[in-house]
């Protein structure tokens, strides 16, 4: 009887792993893909990424026209928790069992994770969702495109920004992980290149934190012109609202968040936001074909606008998608071959409109420097920037000698 | 400036102020930690789940019911005061007779399904309250700016511990709550209900935790973890008071709070351990806790 | 049989025919997973069994051993079992300290103590960001080759590794507690000072269980990280300390086979019901609460108790 207990248990289990997920091995008859969904679904990046990354997958999908063109395209999600481990895990697992590429990926210590696993395993990732540049730097790999943005963009426009109106001191608050202390030391760099200094930095603990008092204390007793504050999501929502509480801003100093984006200025409301200094490679309100994509899209995510890492779920999927149906879907499992193809091909969405992808897998789109409007001055919902500059591609990233990208032949 | 030590002396008092905000709330949670273990022995690991349960309760009462934070102030404790009866009644009253260890481990189940069924509704980052609006705004005390409702949160927790503290050493009720805990038959035999007064004393002392969650909801973000991130902490201040020691519990949480602002200012990294350093050279000089009975 | 009953020997052999079979109908990933926590756990049990002893912070060990395994092999470029073995003598040493400082005390104050010393290496795994990488963890962990001959690249390959390491363990713990070491353990967690007074010395006993506790962690921390290729805070976190007693209570406390199945059962729970987000949680919570209510032996604890025979 223990005999039998024991291997009942064992081949229901089995039989459960073998259903949850598609098999390796031949693809089905017709032309399926699986596309798996990274992202953070409950937690501080939940907004950025979450629910409306999946539904810009599918208003992709969708606008490629894969019905019509004779695809069965399924997508999947799985939660991250901002775990390296758990992300790292999900994709090893996917890759194992036949997802054929992987999207979205707020949070950059899982980006890095899963770009290791992407390598390993040969398959397609677009990471549209992470801030690190060291994606198309030491950890670039043939199979991996980083979309939307990265550090240098937001340091350079943001903090470039900020220091030209005459914030020469900084103090920065800082998210303690790859991303926050890349964006930390990369905006210090342009600081102290511009002829400021910085004054003092303390890094807390993510993602547990929800009150940053005694930074902002030690902040303000620094005597700083600027706050820095190198994080992002609910952490960035949190800190300037604090911050109004403490009255850092009453005392004179000014905010930079380095990272903002639209979803995180909707949850402070303008009246704390107004007057905020940011960069997005998207707005949803920027032009006509932004407008009609988000028209598109709004229905599957009503509560959400998409800010500019959704929006490059939509554009990654897109140029996914035209790569495969050049190659063969029989070679989508191949992702070095996908994404050689993908850099061979000019991109072209209503999200991001004609852009292209380079070498070390950076995809090379134009940036934005928003400031955020004051109440009055916003007539629709969500109508909240104002356009300052525009920054084009070329000078929005790194010059890719220099970055230490493999790929690269220097 | 004036500088201690290399602080600037308004940073040194802007975090000490912190701190003691901070102490409050361990102050409030461990007492009631305390108050159970000194009469049920148990070791109610779900103490930082009903702190965060009165805060959402708090934010629900305001969203569903539109009952303001004064009233939250009242109902909030009550409801999960009762809540805490009704668990007591039902499960907690099954294990006295066990090892002390499996009264933790049950209530560390007990927290982990409400934690988990918090997070399921309300996502890992919860939801926002707002200060009161006769609370709301700064002061500016010179050497940082105070938000008012912290100012609040202070007051009200010297009050709160003050009054709870009176109510055990000073009243007949206390008097007997001290009686059941040193001789629970032989009160019984004065015909007193014991049972009942097991229940009561569980439920009042998750009620403090509520009323805790309460005061917390505007400061922290009302999320899930909240309760989880607290309890190693506010644990750890029991033990170094002393477990059944409710004066000790309340003075060692201030005192806590203040030495991790402290810490805050000098090591800043430090801050998050330096309960556990303390508590691990208590135990080890002093097994029973600085106020403590013998072991 | 050596000590063992025919029950044990039946589920040992039940237990290796299902290590042979589970690559073909589970996710080796998956199975490997298993055996590392169920090693880990069949520590704990060590403590929590035959000692009696609750410990809250068994994952410092596990972390720690997972940490020097990955160190060793990423940074310094050694092999795999250099990184196992080194990962198992760190979280013994640990062991070695921590136990003595805890073993003083009794019961809760135990129990907390060790839970301020796994916060303390916690803090620690957070601030040495030269060895462990911080917040990030150690990411990219090679699968190098064993004895610098046998590539481990394969998954199926690994898996043997991992199987050979924790059969061994199984009868390493089924030795230490049928010996008259074993015995001696038994008769101190029954009446202390009885031991005491026929000349025994209880302290050393209870530290060289500890001590054991931790090597096997530090172990199966080490193996974890050169099959995951990965290590994070997580694994040295109060969470993985609360997880792998849950396993040892829901297999059945003082059990050899317990603390597997108690791996399996949640192991298994994680990973098929991970589309359920914090559910999850709320299960695990469910599960202790029951567990102590109504189902104090565990599932193979109540197994031994309908056979009449040790399991």
């Amino acid at each position: 009887m223990t005999l039998s207990r024991r291997s009942v248990l064992g081949t229901a289990l089995g039989a459960g792993a073998l259903s949850v997920l598609p098999r390796a091995g031949a693809r089905a008859a017709g032309k399926t893909l699986t596309i798996g969904v990274c992202s953070d679904f409950s937690g501080v990046y939940s907004d950025i990424g979450g629910k409306t990354s999946v539904a810009c997958v599918h208003q992709a999908i969708e606008d490629w026209g894969a019905a019509a063109k004779g695809y069965d395209i399924k997508v999947i999600q799985g939660d991250h928790q901002n775990k390296p481990d758990v992300g790292a895990g999900l994709a090893r697992q996917w890759f194992d069992n036949g997802v054929d590429m992987l999207i979205d990926v707020p949070n950059s210590a899982v980006g890095l994770a899963i770009a290791s696993v992407a390598a390993q395993k040969n398959k397609t990732y677009i990471n549209s969702n992470s801030a690190t540049s060291l994606l198309t730097g030491p950890k670039c790999n043939a199979s991996t495109i980083h979309w939307t943005y990265d550090t240098y963009m937001l340091s350079h426009s943001t903090g470039g920004a900020m220091v030209a109106q005459g914030g020469k001191s900084w103090f920065f608050i800082t998210a303690n992980y790859a991303f926050g202390q890349l964006l930390r030391d990369q905006t210090s760099a342009v600081v102290k290149a511009a002829g400021g200094t910085v004054v003092g930095d303390v890094a807390y603990p993510f993602p547990q934190t929800t009150d940053f008092s005694s930074f902002l204390l030690q902040a303000q007793s620094s005597g700083a012109q600027v706050l820095g504050l190198a994080n992002a999501g609910k952490d960035t929502v949190n800190s300037i609202k604090q911050a109004h509480q403490f009255g850092i801003t009453q005392s004179g100093m000014k905010i930079a968040g380095l990272l903002i984006y639209i979803n995180d200025v909707h949850g402070m409301g303008l009246d704390i936001a107004q007057g905020l200094v940011l960069t997005e490679s998207f707005y949803w309100n920027l032009n006509d074909r932004t407008r009609a994509f988000t028209k598109r899209v709004l229905p599957k995510t009503p509560s959400n606008y998409p800010s500019m890492a959704q929006a490059g779920c939509y554009s990654g999927t897109l140029h996914f998608l035209k790569a495969v149906d050049a190659i063969g879907v029989d070679t989508a499992s191949n992702g070095a071959a996908v994404v050689t193809q993908m850099k061979k091909m000019p991109t072209d969405d209503d999200a991001f409109g004609k852009c292209w992808i380079r070498e070390d897998g950076r995809f090379m789109c134009p940036s934005f420097l928003f400031r955020v409007k004051k109440p009055g001055e916003s007539s629709t919902p969500w109508d909240y920037y104002d356009l300052l500059h525009m920054t084009p591609a070329d000078q929005t990233f790194a010059p890719m000698a220099g970055e230490g990208c493999p790929l690269v032949k220097s | 400036m004036v500088m201690i030590l290399g602080k600037p002396l308004p940073l040194l008092f802007g975090q000490l102020l912190l701190g003691l905000i901070n102490g409050s709330f361990y102050a409030m949670l461990s007492m009631g930690l305390a108050i159970i273990f000194g009469l049920l022995r148990i070791i109610n690991f779900a103490h930082g789940a009903m702190f965060m349960v009165g805060a959402f309760v708090t934010w629900a009462l305001f969203t569903y019911l539109h009952i303001d934070y004064w009233g939250a102030l009242i109902c909030a404790p009550v409801i999960v005061g009762l809540f805490g009866v009704a668990l007591e009644r039902t499960v907690i009253r099954r294990i006295y007779k066990l090892d002390i260890l499996y009264g933790l481990l049950l209530t560390f189940g007990l927290a982990q399904i409400l934690q988990g069924l918090a997070t399921n509704y309300f996502g890992v980052s919860g939801v926002s309250y707002e200060a009161p609006h006769g609370l709301g705004g700064v002061v500016n005390l010179g050497f940082m700016y105070l938000p008012i409702y912290r100012g609040f949160v202070v007051f009200a927790a010297l009050v709160i511990c003050g009054a709870t503290w009176a109510l055990i050493e000073c009243t007949r009720l206390g008097a007997l709550l001290r009686a059941a805990t040193e001789n629970p038959a032989l009160v019984q035999a004065f015909g007193v209900n014991v049972p009942r007064l097991l229940a009561l004393t569980f439920g009042g002392g998750v009620a403090l935790a509520a009323l805790a969650g309460v005061l917390a909801a505007p400061l922290y973000s009302v999320n899930p973890g909240m309760g989880s991130d607290l309890i190693d902490t506010v644990f750890a201040v029991v033990v170094i008071g002393g477990m059944g020691s409710i004066g000790g519990a309340i003075l060692t949480g201030f005192a806590l709070g203040i030495i991790e602002g402290f810490t805050d200012v000098f090591y800043p990294p430090g801050s998050a351990v330096v309960v556990f350093v303390v508590m691990a050279i208590v135990l080890l000089a002093r097994p029973a806790g600085l106020f403590g009975k013998t072991a | 049989m050596f000590g063992f009953s025919r029950a044990q020997v039946i589920a040992f052999a039940v237990l290796v025919l299902a290590v042979i079979a589970a690559p073909f109908l589970l996710y080796p990933i998956v199975a490997m997973q298993v055996m590392c926590y169920g090693l880990f756990a069949m520590g704990t049990n060590l403590l929590m069994g035959s000692v009696g002893l609750l410990s809250l912070g068994q994952a410092a060990y596990f972390g720690l051993g997972g940490y020097v395994a990955g160190y060793l092999v990423q940074s310094l470029g050694m092999t795999p079992e250099i990184g196992i073995v080194a990962g198992g003598l760190a979280g013994a040493a640990l062991g070695a300290v921590f136990g003595w400082l805890a073993i003083r005390r009794q019961d809760i104050y135990f129990a907390m103590i060790t839970l301020a010393l796994a916060q303390i290496v916690y803090f620690g795994a957070v601030q040495l960001t030269g060895f462990t990488g911080g917040e990030n963890g150690i990411q990219g962990i090679p699968r190098s080759a064993l004895f610098g001959l046998i590539s481990l690249k394969n998954d199926r390959v690994i898996y043997w590794l991992v199987a050979v390491v924790f059969l061994a363990g199984v009868l390493f713990v089924h030795r230490v507690v049928h010996s008259p070491f074993g015995q001696v353990v038994k008769a101190v967690r029954d009446n202390e000072p009885r031991m005491t007074s026929l000349g025994y010395q209880p302290a050393s006993y209870k530290r060289v269980i500890f001590i054991l506790a931790a090597l096997l962690a530090g172990v199966a921390g080490g193996l974890k990280a050169t099959v995951m290729g990965i290590e994070t805070l997580s694994d040295v976190g109060a969470a993985t300390s609360g997880l792998v007693v849950l396993m040892v209570l829901l297999g059945g406390i003082g059990t050899i086979f317990g603390p597997i199945v108690g791996a399996l059962v949640v192991v298994a729970m994680q990973y098929y019901l991970a589309p359920f987000g914090a559910w999850v949680i709320v299960i695990q919570g469910a599960i202790f609460v029951v567990c102590v209510l109504v189902f104090r032996r565990g599932i193979v604890g109540e197994l031994a108790y309908r056979l009449k025979s040790p399991l």
